[in-house]
């Protein structure tokens, strides 16, 4: 399938791939809404692993017996599946890492350190997940660049204007920007990011932990030097992300952890560093968490990005009109170009209140600042938020269900 | 919806939740100490002030949190008060007992009647997460008793 037509989307079908949802807890059906912090798994991605671990499995790269070769073709298999599902030019431009934290860090600390010189600039937003703002924080305290912190509208949308103003000295070196908000579900232009970037004599790296689940991505129609995401969002296992990166940058790059499988040579004293994407991953891999990955890559694609990004989108549709009519409901957020995140708070009730109360509904938000810490206070909402998040098996009936709860909470802290 | 949690926001503590004691800064403490937990953003400032005979005179505090955390900041400066540095500990021990298990077969009986005004809170044992919601004033008036210059308080 190719992905780009819409497949017919049978959505039962879809609940019914993924075990756990169809579990309760004091009798109460799981809603589950926190698929933006990590996804559920359907049984194909579940029976890979297993099938890997019972029949497939050994070290890769490493023995030269039929097992190791094995296990070494899948898990480059599942390095060749990320390139096409991001359309990346080659797979030896992913890097496999153990989720985006460390794809951030790494760029952080390859590029930064090797590559971008004290004084130079990098550029990040107010909205940022903590994962691609701290990063930035240590180079500069580590490497003396700066950090430069561009604003958003009150809409939660990325604002261009400043973000030209930031690049107008030329010494922005890396414009690190999230490519969709894991609060406000706003997704950004990564294409004209990136062209003003590339004017202005910098590279540009995408958190993409939340868009890649949302959206077909293409890294090089959006031109992206660096892009970052995570499988275990991606209805894929923990423990397994995914940072491209242009073959140049990957050549030019000072390897990030050292020690085996990163090496050509190594001697007492100096080694050499193995071809990229090699060079940057050291030590065992996550070998069946790559197998799973790759099994949730062919998972969304089956059902095909395009159908995915149209149920969202008719659940945001829902949710905007089902939420904002809730009395003293406050909704983060009003980008025009929005994902499947909802952050709110309600007028009387804590968001830790809340959430318990909506857990005993069945219903699984998240609460507080979601890693975003900065964003929160910028849109005056330093007690938190709860927010609800899509996933490909969400329905329109939970949340209206939720929408339910949210009056009954309400009316319970009256 | 929400019937059977009535148990853990019994009416006491949506009281004091939504209307707490003693919010205000206390101009003439000598001990202050600041809590926080970094994982919902809940913050405090407890100031306390004490009587000739080292007994606390008054506990007062200002912050923002849930009902939870907020309730728990009221009761405590409402049963502080009066008691010796060594009593306010005992019952801070006692409380967080409390919290964690539901029960405190170990509170001192001649503190039997304050433990008493803080039972309302028992619920929170059944809510693993947010134990630290109402454990973060104990833990506060703590540091702010071993150090009255007024570090910061953690609930982790
Ligand atoms: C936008 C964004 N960036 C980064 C991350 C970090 O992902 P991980 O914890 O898998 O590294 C998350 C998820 O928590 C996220 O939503």
């Amino acid at each position: 399938m190719d992905g780009l037509s819409p497949a017919p989307f049978d959505i039962a079908a879809i609940r019914a791939d993924f075990p756990i949802l169809a579990s309760e807890y004091r009798g109460k059906k799981l809603v589950f809404l926190d698929s933006g912090a990590s996804a559920q798994k359907p049984r194909q991605v579940i029976q890979a692993m297993v099938t890997c671990m019972e029949s497939a499995y050994a070290n890769v790269h490493r023995g030269a017996y039929h097992l190791s070769e094995q296990a070494t073709a899948d898990y480059e298999a599942a390095r060749a599946a990320v390139a096409r599902f991001i359309n990346a030019p080659s797979e030896a431009d992913i890097i496999f890492t153990a989720n985006s934290t460390m794809a951030m860090n790494l760029v952080a600390h390859s590029f930064g350190r090797g590559m971008l010189k004290p004084g130079q600039a990098v550029i990040a937003s107010e909205m940022e997940h903590h994962a691609n703002l701290v990063p930035w924080q240590m180079l500069r305290d580590a490497h003396g660049t700066e950090l430069r912190i561009c604003r958003i509208t009150d809409a939660g949308e990325l604002d261009l204007g400043h973000l030209a103003e930031l690049l107008a000295d030329g010494r922005a070196g890396l414009v690190a920007i999230t490519h969709m908000s894991n609060v406000l579900g706003t997704v950004t232009p990564a294409a004209q990011i990136a062209r003003m970037a590339h004017e202005a004599g910098a590279k540009v790296l995408f958190d993409g932990s939340q868009a890649a689940v949302h959206r077909r991505v293409d890294v090089q129609a959006i031109d992206a030097d660096f892009y970052a995401f995570t499988g275990h969002k991606l209805y894929g296992p923990t423990g397994i992300g995914v940072l491209y990166a242009k073959a140049d940058l990957q050549r030019a790059m000072p390897p990030f952890l050292g020690g085996g499988d990163m090496i050509a040579s190594v001697g007492l004293h100096h080694s050499t560093w193995a071809e990229p994407p090699a060079k940057f991953e050291a030590g065992t891999p996550a070998i069946i968490e790559a197998i799973g990955l790759h099994a949730a890559i062919r998972y969304v694609e089956a059902i095909g990005m395009a159908a995915i990004e149209a149920h969202e989108r008719a659940l945001v549709d829902h949710a905007m009109a089902v939420l904002p009519g809730i009395e003293g409901l406050r909704i983060l957020g009003a980008a025009q170009d929005r994902g499947g995140v909802f952050a709110f708070a309600l007028d009387n009730a804590h968001s830790h209140d809340l959430s318990t109360l909506l857990d005993r509904a069945g219903i699984a938000v998240r609460a507080g600042r979601h890693c975003a810490e900065p964003l929160h206070e910028r849109l005056g909402a330093e007690s938190g938020t709860c927010r609800a998040s899509f996933g490909l098996y969400t329905t329109a009936a939970e949340i209206d269900y939720l929408a339910e709860a949210l009056v009954s909470a309400r009316r319970f802290f009256a | 919806m929400f019937d059977d949690l009535r148990d853990l926001y019994q009416e006491v503590i949506l009281d004091h939740g939504r209307k707490p004691r003693n919010f205000r800064r206390l101009e003439n403490a000598t001990h202050h100490a600041r809590g926080d937990n970094p994982l919902c953003g809940d913050k405090m400032d407890l100031w306390l002030a004490f009587n000739e005979d080292g007994s606390i005179a008054d506990a007062a505090f200002q912050g923002r949190g849930c009902a939870i955390s907020m309730a728990s900041a009221s009761l405590m400066t409402e049963t502080v008060r009066g008691k010796t540095p060594a009593q306010a500990k005992a019952m801070g021990a006692g409380f967080r007992e409390l919290a964690m298990t539901g029960h405190c077969p170990a509170c001192d009986a001649a503190l039997e009647e304050d433990m008493e005004r803080l039972t309302p809170l028992s619920g929170v044992h059944e809510f693993p997460s947010r134990v630290k919601c109402a454990t973060l004033a104990w833990h506060t008036l703590n540091n702010a008793l071993d150090d009255p210059g007024g570090k910061e308080a953690s609930s982790e």
